[in-house]
């Protein structure tokens, strides 16, 4: 049997692997822990992140599935009914959508329709983002819809690390988990070994990346790469950035968030999902009404633009890049605009 | 350019590799022309006598509670009620045909086949009545919530059943839903992942003619929904729905079939309903009353009944203690309806995740404080 870790033993590990690694050590503890989607048997994915568990545990165990996303969807919430934990994939972010009923009339509300007797064990994993040179319908970042819908958890990994320790938390978790993968980050590196994996991060912690004073950087997922180069480059300027790393949006370590906010006085979120009622428009409210004494300046949003994903040549204008960040940063000067 | 102007069109054909051919011949899995009946005819003499009279008094108990709820709505103790006048045969064969291990999933009209099943008849109203969406345990009940999105708990069943035979545990699962619900996209999916998978399920079609005020015609240009099963490769049955022990029998015969490992079937009950869709709907916008009555000629429990006196199984008596019975159901069930629901607000935030988020433990706070200050109000 070629592990992943007999493989990968000398080389740093990517977070696909890690993924990987977090959903073979689930099912090898628990035989209630299933994987199901589109291609995620023979092939292991379109993204390789269930590679080999079909053939380390059987079809039965890691199944490809008709194409149907409500399908897979609404099956797997009768075979979490019946007790299993069933890890699903949805190919792409934006052929979730077919499955959002089952999601947001089922999935999120089950435990509260039957009162706490039925609740919902399922992960939904879900590759988002852009900046892979997708076509339409490969990078959306749908995190908002998710966040709005009362019942489920919303978690994305910015780190090898924590690919595979929230998805571990996930899997245990006795509640829904859209666990939101950024797909650019696939084959990211670090020099976490899949020998010895890490501690289960608990879900609902926000993590500080990058300690700093003058301002917080507030971002998760696919931004956080962008938001630690941009501290790095700001530096020169005189500016000495704090970056949180959300992991889990909902629940919203709000804690964290305002404890760092209040540090620094000022704070931007930063994401590739929309700005308009996006998830930075949730957060840039929570931390004005709590953080409102402590702030010098309004909390600014770094954001996707508006529009509709744009085409993969055109992508590069609409993801916030460092650049933008740092644009931002200097906006923050604010008492000495006003 | 069209397809006949390509050259060589004209005798082009998707042709196969030699190795395709259809899986299953697709003439056992087609249902019969006509629905099938047993009342009536030769077939009733080997019924089982006990079968049908346990069916007739769930059928006169179905009734009454029907007739019950549509009542209560009007006094205002329930939100809305989706009577299932005339289709009582199909929603207590459906509860019958299950047993004790097996799994039902019900639509929203479907309260009296919980009830059939041994669902307290007061915890199978919560919903309608508005105190909480699901008034039961499911698990203890093997009763699946009843549920309003069209179609959504067809999967559900699905999942369950292969679920189960994963374990190698003998469950089967029943999925009850109305031709509109026919329509939806999770009937398809539902259908194609249970025949792929060969799960152990049985879809449970119960063609009232309606979807709300849309008629089967402007539904689906299908010979009939039985029909349907064929395209997704299982066996498709045809049914009178007002028949209950045809809809008794053909249904037993698929949960038969699922139970050795025959995989899923799809049963269309063809019925009737009396009633408007709900007490909120005006039926006379939609259909004739001249339909309406030649329905109730046909109706399920005078139809069962005839049988039952024709072949002395049952006497003026016994008609008269299943109604009895009946009446007093009914009337536990009002005076019960009757007591106002205790009802605890911070319940709202109970049971939205396993543990509170911080989020809504301050939300849940807030409410308490409100609750608070209008109690004090309530003293002062
Ligand atoms: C997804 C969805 N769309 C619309 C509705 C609103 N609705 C409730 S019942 C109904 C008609 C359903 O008709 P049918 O499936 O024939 O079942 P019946 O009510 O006749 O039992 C409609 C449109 C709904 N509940 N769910």
């Amino acid at each position: 049997m070629t592990t992943v870790a007999a493989r990968t033993a000398a080389k740093p590990a990517t977070m696909a692997q890690a993924l990987q690694r977090a959903m073979r050590d689930a099912m090898a503890e628990d035989p209630n822990v299933i994987v199901m989607g589109e291609d995620v048997g023979t092939l292991g994915g379109v993204f390789r992140v269930t590679d080999g568990l079909a053939k380390e545990f059987g079809e039965d165990r890691c199944t490809d599935t008709p194409l149907a996303e409500a399908g897979i969807l609404g099956t797997a919430v009768g075979m979490a009914i019946y007790g299993m934990r069933p890890v699903v994939e949805m190919q792409f972010d934006a052929f979730a959508y077919p499955a959002f009923e089952q999601l947001l009339s089922h999935v999120a509300k089950m435990r509260n329709r039957t009162r706490g007797a039925m609740p919902m064990p399922l992960v939904v994993r879900v590759p988002y983002g852009g900046g892979i040179g997708g076509v339409e319908h490969h990078s959306d970042s749908s995190e908002a819809y998710y966040m709005a819908t009362p019942g489920l958890h919303v978690v994305t990994p910015a780190t090898v690390e924590d690919a595979y320790g929230l998805l571990r938390a996930a899997i245990a978790s006795d509640d829904p988990v859209v666990f939101l993968e950024p797909k650019r980050l696939y084959w990211s590196k670090s020099d976490w070994s899949p020998e010895s994996p890490a501690a289960v991060e608990p879900i609902g912690r926000a993590v500080v990346r990058r300690a700093g004073r003058s301002a917080t950087l507030i971002t998760y997922g696919p931004s956080l790469p962008v938001c630690m180069e941009a501290a790095e480059a700001a530096q020169a300027e005189g500016w000495d950035l704090e970056v949180v790393d959300l992991r889990s949006l909902v629940p919203f370590d709000d804690e964290t968030v305002c404890a760092s906010v209040r540090r620094t006085g000022r704070a931007i979120v930063v994401h590739e999902a929309t700005g308009f009622a996006g998830p930075g428009a949730e957060i840039a409210a929570r931390v004005s009404e709590r953080c409102f004494h402590h702030l010098e300046a309004p909390v600014l949003r770094v954001t996707g633009f508006d529009i509709p994903y744009p085409p993969p040549m055109l992508e590069r204008h609409h993801l916030p890049g460092v650049d933008r960040v740092l644009d931002a940063v200097a906006r923050l000067q604010w008492e000495a605009q006003s | 350019m069209t397809v006949q102007e390509l050259p060589g069109a004209a005798s082009y054909r998707p042709t196969p590799p030699p190795a395709w051919k259809p899986r299953t011949d697709p003439a056992p899995l087609l249902p019969d022309p006509e629905p099938y009946r047993v009342l009536g005819t030769d077939a009733a003499a080997d019924f089982a006598p006990d079968v049908l009279r346990r069916l007739y008094t769930e059928l006169v108990r179905g009734r009454r509670y029907n007739t019950q709820a549509t009542a209560l709505t009007k006094q205002g103790r329930l939100a809305v009620y989706p009577s299932s006048t005339g289709q009582e045969a199909c929603e207590v064969a459906a509860a019958l045909v299950l047993e004790d291990q097996d799994w039902l999933f019900p639509s929203y009209r479907d309260t009296l086949a919980a009830v059939a099943r041994g669902l307290d008849p007061v915890e199978a109203l919560t919903l309608l009545r508005g105190d909480w969406h699901t008034g039961y345990d499911p698990r203890e009940h093997r009763i699946a919530p009843l549920c309003t999105p069209l179609a959504t708990q067809l999967p559900h069943a699905v999942g369950l059943a292969h679920a189960a035979r994963l374990k190698g545990d003998d469950v089967v699962a029943l999925a009850m839903i109305g031709d509109g619900g026919t329509s939806e996209g999770d009937f398809h999916e539902a259908l194609n992942f249970a025949a792929v998978w060969q799960a152990p399920v049985v879809f449970l079609v119960q063609n009232n003619g309606f979807a709300i005020s849309v008629p089967l015609h402007k539904q689906t240009a299908a010979p009939s929904l039985a029909h349907k099963a064929v395209g997704y490769g299982m066996p498709g049955r045809l049914v009178d729905g007002n028949d209950a022990a045809a809809v008794h029998q053909v249904l037993s015969e698929a949960v038969a079939r699922a139970r050795r490992g025959g995989g899923p079937t799809l049963v269309e009950a063809v019925t009737y309903r009396i009633d408007a869709h709900t007490n909120a709907d005006d039926a006379t916008r939609y259909r004739g009353s001249a339909e309406v009555e030649a329905w109730r000629r046909h109706d399920p429990v005078k139809l069962l009944e005839r049988e039952l006196t024709e072949r002395g199984l049952i006497d003026e008596d016994g008609i008269q203690e299943a109604a009895g019975r009946a009446e007093e159901m009914a009337a536990r069930l009002r005076e019960r309806m009757n007591a106002d629901a205790v009802l605890n607000p911070m319940d709202l935030f109970t049971h939205v995740y396993a543990e509170q988020t911080a989020q809504l433990r301050e939300q849940a706070a807030q409410l308490r404080a409100e609750l608070d200050a209008e109690a004090e109000g309530d003293d002062r």
